[in-house]
């Protein structure tokens, strides 16, 4: 495979990544659009979902042997979304109402409190060792001219895309959306003018929880793992595709999470030859925060956010 | 105030021959106990007193343990010649310059940590510190190759015990009749270190670095008007915080003979912050109660609540490691919707010292 090839490889395993961070990403900038809070809890909102899925499709398969792969995820995602819906709406209500207008540090501490109890409830029911996730769709390698994919691969992009226009339209075109955007920007001001805040905060939540629920079954449909601990990483880089983005701006998080997907795959795929043997693949993790410090010092308001002057 | 002082000394003083006739656990927790709380005062520093929510504080301890480690292990001389002709008898650096130097090197990370973050608020900085407190992990887990500095996840061994002249920490010692066991040793060790912990933080709490601290954490903007130098007395927080973690993680080393990047995981982050979140954010005695709370709580769970689960349900319901981690994510959630300011928060004079994380006082008209 000539250099050409391995870029086009490259690209391709970043637009997939990519793909999956901006599903996530967007469930962070619209809840911090909205209530201004960074939803530590995401990640393993995602985690749910994907262990979720597990345990539907494992029912479905001893209950109906018969059921084909697709049908399989089907299943696995239709038992997800609900279910991280639900929680997502719990967690919101029990833990992140009652400190709406606390100081900026008391939501942040009670997110992480709700991610570690998350973790333990995973923990709990499914066991504290990874779990396979199913080969549910054909495995065999499809050449798209250099490069090489797999249906799930394809999947991710496919679906992702689908949902995210699916996205745009709601917020733009749509009642809801609508009032999203309202209460985004001045909650008081919507609701005199007939916007419920916490109906609207209630959906944006459980809008990212769907989104994250379906990124946590293709997740562990493309890792082929699922286990407590798996939503960090992903939501910690998801976070920072969002932030790359511009918080709030939700076409930035979909810009900021395939860009974040692109320079993760390249990086790793390239670092190798850039530091002379010094630094492997396995410090892919590192570029993702890196890409974060640097974003956050540099141009802490993002791609496509507006510039904020420095609050205290 | 002497009754005071006197009761609790002696308290310390005998707690752990009471607790070596329980056994050689509950020293072991008890040394533990002291080495959290000094970890949670450093932590207060950042987070209590300067308002800087910092998610990677655990890297400091790691930055100080493998210090302590390189210095006083066989891991250098093993892999690098040059050193091994240097130091023929192996690397044995006293524990009077090895701990400084650990604090020393975790004092420069803390600085590095801090210097880009400066402008950074309290989400943001969480987040960024959390990603310095992963990336040093990744680190300390990929440094060994192609030159072997932290042995990657396998971690150091050998490192030498505490070593005050003749005393070695690591053997049982006789003292009047009475047979110290290795464990107990280090307990006072600690303990008197985790007193002068107390000291300073105490004397910093009302110099005028401290009260810098807590002006830049009320209002940034203000602090600055009233002519405090922001940028200086956030990294001098950072800085010192690190310092405390630093030398107690060059303890932990000692103590544990051991160390491995899986022990500095974020998860140990979160609980030292939970510590001081749960005992009273930037009261010096919260945070103690909070340090001790957590890090005894769990033990005592541990020893009665699996035979217990046995006993009622057949079987263990819920593993005592689950139980560990619910406690410190229901204490965080807890605390913040019903106490946010701790079990034991700071008195208030007028002003409340921890506005951080309650709505001030005197409230003002809705948002």
């Amino acid at each position: 495979m000539g250099s050409l090839d391995t870029f086009l490889q490259q690209v391709f395993n970043g637009l997939v990544l990519g793909s999956l961070y901006a599903l996530i990403a967007l469930g962070y900038t619209m809840v911090y659009g909205i209530v201004n809070l960074i939803n530590f809890a995401h990640g393993d909102v995602l985690m749910v979902g994907a262990l979720t899925a597990l345990s539907a499709i494992a029912a479905a398969q001893g209950f109906a042997p018969g059921i084909p792969g697709w049908g399989l995820m089907l299943i696995g995602m239709f038992a997800a979304v609900p279910v991280c819906v639900l929680l997502s709406l719990l967690i919101e209500r029990v833990a992140y109402r009652p400190l709406r207008h606390a100081p900026r540090l008391a939501p942040l501490i009670t997110a992480i409190g709700v991610s570690i109890l998350l973790q333990t409830l995973a923990m709990s029911v499914w066991g504290r060792n990874p779990r396979t996730f199913p080969q549910l769709l054909p495995s065999e390698p499809i050449v798209l001219g250099p490069a090489t994919a797999t249906v799930t691969k394809l999947l991710v992009i496919v679906l992702s895309a689908v949902i995210m226009v699916a996205l745009l339209i709601l917020v733009q075109r749509t009642r809801l959306g609508r009032a999203m955007r309202a209460t985004a920007e001045n909650a008081r001001v919507a609701s005199l003018m007939g916007v419920n805040p916490n109906a609207v905060i209630a959906a944006t939540f459980a809008i990212g929880a769907a989104l994250a629920a379906v990124a946590g079954v293709m997740y562990a449909a493309l890792y082929s793992v699922a286990h407590f601990y798996m939503g960090f990483i992903p939501g910690l880089k998801a976070f920072t595709a969002a932030v790359l983005g511009g918080i709030g701006n939700i076409p930035g998080a979909m810009i900021g999470g395939i860009l974040l997907g692109l320079i993760e795959a390249l990086g790793a795929g390239y670092i190798d030859q850039l530091s002379n043997g010094v630094f492997g693949s396995n410090y892919q993790d590192v570029f993702a925060f890196i890409v974060l410090c640097a974003v956050l010092i540099l141009r802490p308001s993002g791609l496509l956010g507006e510039r904020v002057a420095d609050r205290a | 105030m002497l009754g005071a002082t006197v009761s609790i000394a002696l308290v310390l003083l005998v707690l752990p021959l009471v607790a070596g006739w329980l056994g050689p656990a509950w020293v072991r927790t008890l040394g533990f106990a002291a080495l959290y709380v000094m970890l949670a005062l450093g932590l207060n520093i950042v987070v209590g007193f300067a308002g800087l929510l910092d998610l990677g504080y655990i890297a400091f301890y790691a930055v100080g343990a493998y210090t302590f480690a390189l210095l006083g292990s066989p891991h250098l001389v093993q892999n690098f010649p040059a050193i091994a002709q240097l130091f023929p008898n192996g690397l044995h650096v006293p524990i009077w310059a090895a701990i400084p130097l650990g604090a020393a090197v975790a004092a420069g990370f803390g600085v590095l940590l801090g210097t880009p973050v400066l402008k950074l608020r309290g989400d943001y900085l969480a987040i960024v510190t959390l990603g310095f407190g992963e990336i040093i992990r990744i680190f300390l887990n990929n440094l060994n190759e192609p030159i072997n500095l932290t042995n990657g996840p396998q971690g150091i061994t050998l490192i030498d015990p505490v070593r005050i002249g003749e005393l070695r920490f690591d053997r049982a010692l006789s003292v009047a009749g009475l047979q110290l066991t290795s464990l107990q040793l280090y307990y006072y060790l600690f303990t008197v270190l985790a007193l002068l912990c107390v000291l300073v933080c105490a004397r910093l709490q009302d110099s005028r670095v401290g009260r810098a601290w807590m002006a830049i954490r009320e209002d940034e903007i203000a602090a600055k008007a009233m002519g405090i130098n922001v940028r200086n007395v956030k990294l001098l927080a950072f800085g010192l915080g690190a310092t405390f973690g630093g030398v107690s993680g060059s303890l932990f080393a000692a103590f544990q003979g051991f160390v491995s990047p899986e022990s500095f995981s974020l998860m140990e982050s979160i609980i030292v912050l939970s510590m001081i979140v749960l005992g009273g954010l930037g009261h010096i005695p919260g945070v103690i109660l909070g340090a001790v709370m957590l890090s005894v709580f769990p033990e005592l769970l541990r020893h009665s609540v699996g035979p217990l689960q046995t006993q009622l349900f057949g079987r263990t319901l819920i593993d005592t490691e689950v139980l560990r981690m619910l406690l410190y994510g229901a204490a965080l959630v807890v605390i913040m919707l019903y106490r946010p300011k701790g079990l034991w928060p700071a008195p208030q004079h007028g002003v409340a010292p921890s506005t951080i994380t309650s709505t001030p006082t005197q409230a003002s008209a809705d948002s």
